[in-house]
Order: C-alpha cells, then sequence, then structure tokens
C-alpha cells in the first residue's frame, strides 16, 4: 500500500477497500518506526490525524469524495496550522502552536486530507542540506550518510521514504527542487503567485513560493489542483484562471521545443548528471520533443544577486522574532535591548543570523544602491534571458544541482560552497517562473539524479505533462530506497 | 570591499542580535568567525559587480502589477485569549515587556 | 541680534476607516487592550498586509484639496526599527514614491494670506501604545491602535513664528475634518504635530540646526513647546554653545523640551519597497471621481462669504474655521431667505447669542438646542418688526430653554412690538404731561433728554415700543425748534 500512488489510494478509499484510519494509521506505523532513522519528521500528532482520518471516512461513506479526501499529506513545519506545533525549524519558534491556518492547510482541510504530520525543514528555509535545522539534520533514504538537500529535506525524505504518499515545501531558491532531486522525487514550484503565501512563514517574500512534492507528476498535478488559487488575502496571489493539471497529463509531446542552456553544462556539472540529462534528451526526442542549445548568459549572477535580494528580505521578515508576543524569549536580561538582543541570539541559528547580517548589511545606509538596487537590476536581467529564451523554445531542461547528494557535514561550515548548491535554481525564484524537477537516474553511489524543468509563467500544466510523459517511459521514480 | 568588527558590531546591533552569546566563545572569537563567514558572502556577492547594469530598471515583483485593494470592512473579531495563551509575558491583557523608556 | 525661527510641521493625521490599513481589524478607540489587534496587527508569522481602498480614497481627496500632484504610481516600503510598539519590526511606510507631493495650504496671519508649501503626504501604519504604569518596573504594550491609518503630512520649513505654526495646524486640521477624512480628535490622538525647529540670524541664507519635538497633541502645547525650544536655541548660540540635531519630547508639567532617550543613536532605517505589497497605480477616473465629490473647502467658503456674502474677513473665518459651523450658518441663511443684510444678522447672531451659549455649556454645534430653521424664524421677525432685537435675545433665550419656536414665545409672552403710532402716542403724552422742565431742556439743546423719554417709553411698555417710532414721535411731540 505504501508504494501507491494518490490516484490509486483515492480508488481503493472510495471503493471503501480501505478506510482513511487505516491508510493513515499504516502511515504513522510507518514514521514511527523510521523517523528515528530519518527525522524527517518535526511533529506527528497521532491523535490529531486520526480524528481527521475519521471525519474523512464519513464523508468517504457519504459520497462525499474529492481526490485528496482521506489521503494523509505531510506538510512543511513552515505553514501555520490551527493547533499544531509550527517552528519552522527554528528554536525561536520551537514552542509556537499556530493560532490560525494558512491558506493551503485550509485548503487540503477543505478537501477532506489527513495531516499526517510536521516535516522537518532547514531553519526558517534557509539552507540546502537540512542542516541548518534546529531539530537536526534529515538523513537522505537513500543513504543516511547523505543529507536529503533543503529545505523542504523532511518533505523530500518522507515522500522518499514512504513515509508520506505526498508532501508539500516551499521553494525560495530552490527549496522544493533540489531536495526532490536529492531524494529522487519529483517536486514542482509554481509561479510566484499561483499558490497562496498567507500563513506561510515568510523567509523571502518576494521569492517565496509553496509547491507540491510527490513521487510522480501525477500525484504533483493532484495536489497542485488542491492548493493553486487566488487567495484575496496575499496581495501578491494572482487571479489566474483555475487549471486542471491533472487532465492535461497525457497530452502528446510531438513538436515541443526543448532549450538546453549552455551555461548550465559547465565545469561545475557533475558528469554523471550530465550524462543523465543526455539520456533523457534522447527519450524526450523519441516521445517527439526536438531539443537544441539555448542561452542564459546572465546565470552567474544569479547566486549573488539572489544572496542581497533573499537576505535583506529576510533580515526585515525575521525582526517580528523579538520575544514579545510569541516563540522564545531568552532569560536574564537587563533591559529591553539586551532581551531582544539575547532572545535572537540564542532563537536563530547561525546561518539564518548569517543571512539577517548580510540582510541588514546591505541595507544600510550608503551600501543600498551598491547591493540591493544593483542585485534588482540583475534579476530583471535574468528574468529577460528566459524571457529571450522562451521566444525560441517552450521549455528550458537542464539539471536541478551540479551534484547528487552530498554527504552530512560536508559543506555545513562553508556557506559559500553550500549556496552553490543551488546554482541551477534560483534564477527560476528570481524570475518567478515556475520550475520542476524530477528523477533522471543515479550516480555510480547509488544517489539519486534530478533533473529540472523550466516553464514559462503558468505553464505549469505543460511542465508536469512532459514529466508524467517521461516518467510513464521511465523507472527512476519507482525506485525504492532499502531501508 | 570587507567589513571590520567594527562594522560587524554595527550590524549586530541594528539587526537586535547579541555576538557574544555563545559561552564557550569570547566575544573576540566569535567576531573573527563571524568576519571570516560574512566576508566570504561578500565576496560572493561582489562578483555582482561586474555585470553593467546601467539603464536597467530594478525589478521587485516577479510580476508587473498594481496592487489590489480592498473594501473597508470589519473583518476580524476580538482573539486576544488566543493571541496571549502563546505570549511569553501577559498582564491584564497587555504584553509585558522591560521598561521603555522614551 | 534679530533671530528669525524657522519651523516645518510634521503631521499624523489618522484617517477615519472603519477598519486598519493593512488589516480587517477595527480602528475605534478605547477598547479594551489587544481586542482590536488582529492577526495581522500582532504580526504573527505568516500573515500578510493588504490595503484599504478608503485609506488611499482619503489620501487622494486631501491630496485634491491642497492641489498637490497626485503620484500615479507610489510605493510601500518598510521602514525598519525595533520597539516593543511597532509588532513586525517596521513600520509599512512610503518613502522615495509618496502618494502625494507638492501642494500648498493658505494660512490666515494676522499680517495678511500666507502660502504654505506641503512637500509630501504619505500613507503609513500607526504603531500601538506603551503603557509604564503600574506593571511593576514593566511596559504594558496595548497594540490596538497598532494598524490604524496614518496620512503623514510634511510641510515646508516656510513657518516663521509658533503662532503661524498654530495657525497652520489649526487650519490643516479644518481642512482634514472638511474632508472628513479625519476626526480630527487630539485627545484621543488622531491629530498629531511633530515640528522641526531651528533658528537663525536674520538675514542668513543657511538654515540653523533643526530640532524635532515629537507628539505634541495640542495647539496650546504645540505653541508652547516651540517657542521653549527657540528660547532655548537662541540662548545656547548665544552663550557660544552649538545646536545638536536631536529629537525631543514637550514635557507639558515642566513646559519644557527634552531630548528623547530611545532616538539618541543615529537611526539606519533600511527602507527598501515592501515585497508583500505591489505598487499602488491611481487611475485618471479615480482621480475625477474623488474630484468632483469634493466639498466647497474652507478657503473658497471663506473667500464667497467675504465676496458674495459682504462678511467681515473675521465674521467669515469664524463661520468656516469648522464645516458643521458653516453648515449651520448657511442653513439658517437658507431658510431667512438670503436678502441683503441677512448674511451679517445670521452671522452676528451665531458668533454672538449661539457660540456664547455654546461655549459656556460645552456644546458643538451639531448639539445646538436651537436649529437653524428656528433661528431664521426668529430672524425674521426682527426684520418684520415684530419684535426688536432686545426682545429677540429675550425670546432666544426661552428658546434655548426648550419653551418653543419663536412665534410661539413671542405670542405666549405678549412680546410682540407695538408699532401702532396712535397706542405710542397715547403712551409718550402720558409721559410728557408735567415734565415740562425736561421738554423745555430738549429744546434748549439737550439731546440726552431726548435718550431718558425713550427709556420711560420702554419701561412703560416693557420694551415692546418699536424704538424707530418712539424716537420719531418723542422728536416731534416736542418740536425742538430748529
Amino acid at each position: 500500500m505504501l508504494n501507491y500512488s494518490l490516484n490509486e489510494l483515492s480508488g481503493l478509499l472510495k471503493s471503501r477497500k480501505i478506510s482513511s484510519v487505516e491508510l493513515t494509521q499504516s502511515y504513522l506505523k510507518r514514521i514511527d518506526s523510521l523517523n528515528p532513522k530519518i527525522n524527517a519528521y518535526i511533529t506527528v500528532n497521532p491523535e490529531a490525524s486520526l480524528k481527521q482520518a475519521a471525519e474523512a471516512d464519513i464523508r468517504l461513506a457519504r459520497g462525499q469524495i474529492q481526490p485528496l479526501t482521506g489521503i494523509p499529506i505531510a506538510q512543511k513545519d513552515i505553514f501555520c496550522a490551527k493547533g499544531w506545533k509550527t517552528t519552522c525549524g527554528s528554536k525561536m519558534l520551537s514552542n509556537f502552536v499556530a493560532p490560525y491556518d494558512a491558506h493551503i492547510i485550509e485548503c487540503f482541510n477543505n478537501v477532506g486530507a489527513i495531516m499526517l504530520g510536521r516535516t522537518n525543514m532547514d531553519e526558517f528555509a534557509m539552507g540546502s542540506s537540512n542542516e541548518t535545522s534546529f531539530f537536526g539534520p534529515v538523513h537522505n533514504p537513500w543513504d543516511l550518510n547523505a543529507v536529503p538537500g533543503g529545505s523542504s529535506g523532511g518533505s523530500a525524505a518522507a515522500v522518499a521514504a514512504r513515509m508520506a504518499p505526498a508532501a508539500t515545501g516551499t521553494d525560495t531558491g530552490g527549496s522544493i527542487r533540489q531536495p526532490a532531486a536529492l531524494c529522487g522525487i519529483t517536486g514542482i514550484k509554481p509561479t510566484y503567485g499561483l499558490v497562496s503565501r498567507y500563513g506561510l512563514v515568510a523567509y523571502a517574500s518576494s521569492l517565496d513560493q509553496a509547491g507540491p512534492m510527490g513521487r510522480t507528476a501525477e500525484d504533483c498535478a493532484i495536489l497542485l489542483n488542491t492548493m493553486a488559487g487566488f487567495d484575496p488575502r496575499d496581495s501578491t496571489s494572482i487571479n489566474h484562471p483555475s487549471e486542471d493539471y491533472v487532465q492535461s497529463l497525457s497530452a502528446p509531446l510531438q513538436g515541443l521545443k526543448i532549450g538546453l542552456p549552455k551555461e548550465y553544462f559547465t565545469a561545475g556539472l557533475s558528469a554523471e548528471i550530465a550524462q543523465s540529462i543526455e539520456i533523457a534528451c534522447e527519450v524526450l526526442r523519441r516521445e517527439g520533443a526536438e531539443i537544441r542549445e539555448i542561452s542564459l548568459p546572465n546565470s552567474p549572477v544569479a547566486i549573488p544577486a539572489y544572496y542581497v535580494l533573499a537576505s535583506a528580505e529576510a533580515s526585515s521578515n525575521l525582526e517580528r522574532y523579538d520575544g514579545v508576543r510569541y516563540g522564545y524569549r531568552a532569560k536574564g536580561y537587563k533591559d529591553l535591548v539586551d532581551m531582544y538582543k539575547k532572545t535572537r541570539a540564542q532563537g536563530f541559528g547561525p546561518e539564518v543570523k548569517r543571512r539577517i547580517m548580510i540582510g541588514t548589511y546591505v541595507l544600510s545606509a550608503g551600501y543600498y544602491d551598491a547591493y540591493y538596487i544593483k542585485a534588482q537590476k540583475l534579476r530583471r536581467l535574468i528574468a529577460n534571458d528566459f524571457s529571450n529564451a522562451f521566444d525560441k523554445v517552450d521549455v528550458i531542461l537542464g539539471p536541478t544541482s551540479p551534484q547528487p547528494a552530498f554527504n552530512l557535514g560536508e559543506r555545513s561550515n562553508d556557506p559559500v560552497s553550500m549556496y552553490l548548491s543551488d546554482i541551477y535554481t534560483i534564477a527560476v525564484n528570481l524570475a518567478g517562473l515556475p520550475g520542476l524537477s524530477l528523477p533522471a537516474g543515479f550516480s555510480g553511489n547509488g544517489r539519486p539524479i534530478g533533473m529540472q524543468l523550466i516553464g514559462n509563467y503558468f505553464d505549469e500544466a505543460r511542465l508536469l505533462n512532459i514529466a508524467h510523459r517521461y516518467q510513464q517511459v521511465t523507472d527512476w521514480h519507482q525506485r525504492e530506497p532499502s531501508l | 570591499m570587507s567589513l571590520t568588527s567594527n562594522d560587524v558590531h554595527k550590524i549586530a546591533h541594528l539587526a537586535r542580535i547579541a555576538v557574544n552569546n555563545s559561552p564557550d566563545d569570547t566575544e573576540q572569537d566569535e567576531i573573527s568567525t563571524w568576519l571570516a563567514q560574512l566576508n566570504n558572502i561578500l565576496s560572493l556577492i561582489e562578483q555582482m559587480q561586474a555585470t553593467e547594469t546601467n539603464d536597467v530598471e530594478p525589478m521587485a515583483h516577479a510580476h508587473n502589477l498594481k496592487l489590489r485593494l480592498r473594501e473597508d470592512c470589519i473583518t476580524e473579531t476580538d482573539h486576544r485569549e488566543e493571541f496571549q495563551a502563546i505570549a511569553p509575558e501577559v498582564e491584564a491583557g497587555l504584553y509585558l515587556v522591560p521598561k521603555v523608556i522614551e | 541680534m534679530e533671530w528669525e525661527v524657522v519651523i516645518g510641521l510634521e503631521v499624523h493625521a489618522q484617517l477615519a476607516t472603519r477598519s486598519k490599513i493593512f488589516s480587517g481589524a477595527p480602528t475605534a478607540y478605547g477598547a479594551a487592550p489587544n481586542t482590536q489587534a488582529c492577526a495581522i496587527d500582532i504580526a504573527l508569522p505568516g500573515v500578510l498586509p493588504v490595503m484599504n481602498r478608503e485609506a488611499v480614497n482619503f489620501a487622494l481627496r486631501f491630496g485634491l484639496a491642497i492641489g498637490a500632484n497626485i503620484n500615479r504610481k507610489s510605493i510601500f516600503a518598510r521602514k525598519n526599527y525595533f520597539y516593543p510598539d511597532l509588532p513586525k519590526g517596521y513600520q509599512i511606510s512610503q518613502y522615495e514614491l509618496p502618494i502625494v507631493s507638492e501642494g500648498r495650504l493658505i494660512i490666515e496671519t494676522p499680517q495678511g494670506e500666507k502660502n504654505i508649501r506641503i512637500t509630501r503626504a504619505h500613507l503609513e501604519e500607526d504603531a500601538g501604545k506603551s503603557l509604564h504604569e503600574d506593571f511593576h518596573s514593566k511596559s504594558g504594550i496595548d497594540l490596538n491602535r497598532a494598524g490604524t491609518p496614518l496620512l503623514e503630512i510634511v510641510s515646508e520649513p516656510d513657518i516663521r513664528s509658533s503662532e503661524e505654526a498654530v495657525i497652520y495646524a489649526k487650519t490643516l486640521h479644518s481642512l482634514v475634518r472638511y474632508l472628513e477624512i479625519c476626526d480630527g480628535n487630539m485627545q484621543e490622538g488622531s491629530f498629531r504635530c511633530d515640528a522641526n525647529v531651528s533658528v537663525r540670524p536674520k538675514g542668513q541664507k543657511e538654515y540653523g540646526t533643526r530640532c524635532e519635538i515629537k507628539n505634541l497633541n495640542s495647539f496650546r502645547f504645540l505653541e508652547r513647546a516651540i517657542d521653549y525650544e527657540v528660547h532655548r536655541q537662541i540662548e545656547v548660540i548665544g552663550s557660544g554653545g552649538k545646536i545638536i540635531q536631536e529629537t525631543k519630547l514637550y514635557d507639558s508639567d515642566r513646559d519644557e523640551t527634552r531630548s528623547m532617550r530611545s532616538k539618541e543613536e543615529a537611526n539606519d532605517y533600511r527602507y527598501f519597497p515592501d515585497p508583500d505589497l505591489l505598487p499602488l497605480i491611481i487611475d485618471e477616473s479615480w482621480i475625477e471621481e474623488v474630484s468632483k465629490k469634493l466639498p466647497e473647502l474652507p478657503y473658497a467658503k471663506r473667500q464667497r462669504y467675504i465676496h458674495s456674502l459682504g462678511l467681515t474677513p473675521y465674521d467669515a473665518s469664524v463661520l468656516t474655521s469648522s464645516k458643521s459651523l458653516a453648515n449651520w450658518f448657511e442653513a439658517s441663511l437658507k431658510a431667512l431667505g438670503e436678502e441683503m443684510g441677512d448674511a451679517k444678522l445670521c452671522a452676528n447672531w451665531i458668533m454672538g447669542e449661539i457660540s456664547g451659549r455654546l461655549n459656556r455649556d460645552n456644546l458643538d454645534i451639531s448639539k445646538c438646542p436651537v436649529d437653524s430653521k428656528d433661528l431664521a424664524q426668529l430672524l425674521r421677525r426682527i426684520k418684520d418688526g415684530t419684535i426688536s432685537g432686545n426682545i429677540a435675545k429675550e425670546v432666544f433665550e426661552a428658546m434655548w430653554s426648550g419653551e418653543g419656536e419663536a412665534d410661539e414665545i413671542i405670542k405666549r409672552k405678549g412680546l410682540k412690538q407695538i408699532s401702532d403710532n396712535n397706542e405710542i402716542e397715547k403712551i409718550i403724552d402720558g409721559i410728557l404731561a408735567g415734565n415740562d422742565d425736561q421738554i423745555a431742556q430738549y429744546r434748549a439743546g439737550k439731546e440726552r433728554v431726548l435718550g431718558f423719554f425713550v427709556g420711560q417709553v420702554m419701561k412703560a411698555t416693557q420694551g415692546r415700543a418699536n424704538p424707530a417710532q418712539v424716537n420719531e414721535i418723542l422728536r416731534r411731540k416736542m418740536g425742538r425748534p430748529d
């Protein structure tokens, strides 16, 4: 049962072959046995989950069935959910029980999906390995010595380890796609504004976007159908006509023009990944696609521009954590300023503090133009690169990450080398485009390889369609780690 | 462009982060760690300067859209009890903090 | 040395919206602490701001009323600083691109009209309040006010005295109330002034170093704080010292300004565009719609009162000082008939009898127990000679006490003027008889004897005799030889 797709699970629930309570219990059991090894979840609350499952069973019995009714979903611990601890991987929020539901939590609740638990993540979504979590690192199910990627590492590991049928993530610079690649699953970061940010604990507001993580493109499409949609509570939410991402999954790829950015296939990319993508291109050609080279000339400045913009926004977004209204407050302070400083020094981990410090610096008087405005201009150039590319091709294909999963501890003392893990994913966030990562092979030492499809604005259906067709003729996504 | 330890102190103060918090570290050690890491990141950031950006319009948002406005309606009710149940220190409906000096 | 005072004012006017600028929580004053602070106002993780249309509408109304530029695109920015009454750690404000820029306000000074330039007016959110009393040396934070919309109105340093500052502030106060965008309640903090004050030797071109005095919540404090600060600065410079640019608070108990400790260190607010909010775009049709609905503004009204109604500039200023007073005046004038001289008559009554009583009973014109139509009826009886001006005051007192309308009171109390020549002559004959001495004196040129007889006639008629007729008949009867 743990290997069934969402569609299959829904069929079993609909035909009453299994109940939601049974399904949820079996996942809770799996979590119970594997979480000590993998640490994918920060919080599980069997009582609350099973109560929801029992309610879902009533809905199912009444025939009120939507595609996710009764199906347990793992939620990244970044979405506020009423009555659930919402820690964002931080000591600062380690005691924070959210008093309200995020938009996407409402979406899942409305269709009768079950909150299976809260997945581990890099602190405040800042990290590419899940090692910055206050609740300890997540271990890659394919190799427990390897990182799962980040920041949505808990969600990726949970799905890969069959500790959840599917999960949610957020992606500010690659945080859905990079862990999806490193854990051998499928994940899509939608167009900025397609999924509401209301209730998503902010890291970098102009880049943050929530999206689905599943084993297949089809599972992601089912999740995205539930998550996407206009929300007036988010001023950057877009009133885009609603689409059925499942319906178009099987469309043929005849005549599809795919571009390979030459800047993505340079010395920094592992040869194994380059080779996997080459093979994938062959597969896609057989499906009827045309492959050609394109150029995204401003790719090299994406990382520096991102670390200016994201850090600047983060430094401001995280000012609310001051120990006054909720969350951690330090003990033993001599006055107000001391309370702030100790609370924030003790409540935030080193990576979060580094980004706050960088963000504070680049916004400070005298440096704003040289850093912040400069980065915003580069952001424009990067977006223009994509727009020029989409004049020539329908989608862009490339690696998700320059290497397969690295070892735990390998980069955690070198922030800059860690930042380079996101070299292929960051530009997509700067432009606000949709990007999807899907399994495309394995390295010699058995770690998954992912590839990335980048689409034009609101082209999620096409990305999912290509990924689905690819998954019909390959089996990388069906491989299972031995645990 | 690299930071001095004085800069680090200033930035940490603006960000309200104590820089000598870890009991094992002397303040100087912590500052030198900060300096090395932040300067490292800043040298990565410096790579931006290699690209010419005259006449480029800064981009703040992914989409070129205008602000949506809401009608002036009261939609929120009192949730003080729930909100203050998770607060570090409250009294008489107020959040308490060390004395504010104006 | 002769000194010139240079003042610029920053006024924070709370906009009279029902809900907050970025949330749907109510803005009403005086609720129990933190009961009007919703998830957005207390900055829970994950919440987002959504802009209130009415606040923009109010800013447009103000911008058009001061003849300013309405910026078709304006940007919300974050002003970052830590303070317990600022839940997000930043205030959403407008920085580089405000919604309103380059307007002007004409003020009426004793030396004549003066133009005060308004640099900008921008939208922003208010902070909460820190309460310092009774919490065992801690401060209590109430966030009910957090997120209340503010229009910050910044003047150029065009003001040259504390008196002018007060006139400017009062003119602005009156304008925002005319526009119905701010209730103007200064005790509740709906209209707060910060004053930037500097002095320079007369004739010097460069400005002196300025000090900013924060949160002046009455016109009197504004005047006194500026006076104190000007005095202090002149003294410092006079004794060879230098003014340090700083932020000060006015202590009304001690009548002095003192430095704000919290503002001592130079702030670096790290403004940047708020990524949660897109550019605010105002289209032409919105501007047109607001401008069509703009009421007649105090300045234009005042000009009309002077030039079309023939009122003195002073009367016009008093009557236009608030919209409700002007409306009251215009309603009574309309009921009276708008003939020549009616405006002056109405004005005199409103500014005399009515204002006097309103002040005595501490009432606003909107609570006036006599309505404008009733006043008009009373004044009509003066005009048509039914009663004299003096009797009218007696009738009015009865109206104020709720005894009914003018005609009713005149009838009930028998106050109708005696205008019958025969009747008056009869009374006069009775009085003149036996007063030959006085008549002789009058004839010899003693004019004040006339006054004596008028008094006697009025006494005999309880003031009801038509004074003009009494005069005329007396003169005729005593027949002074020319």
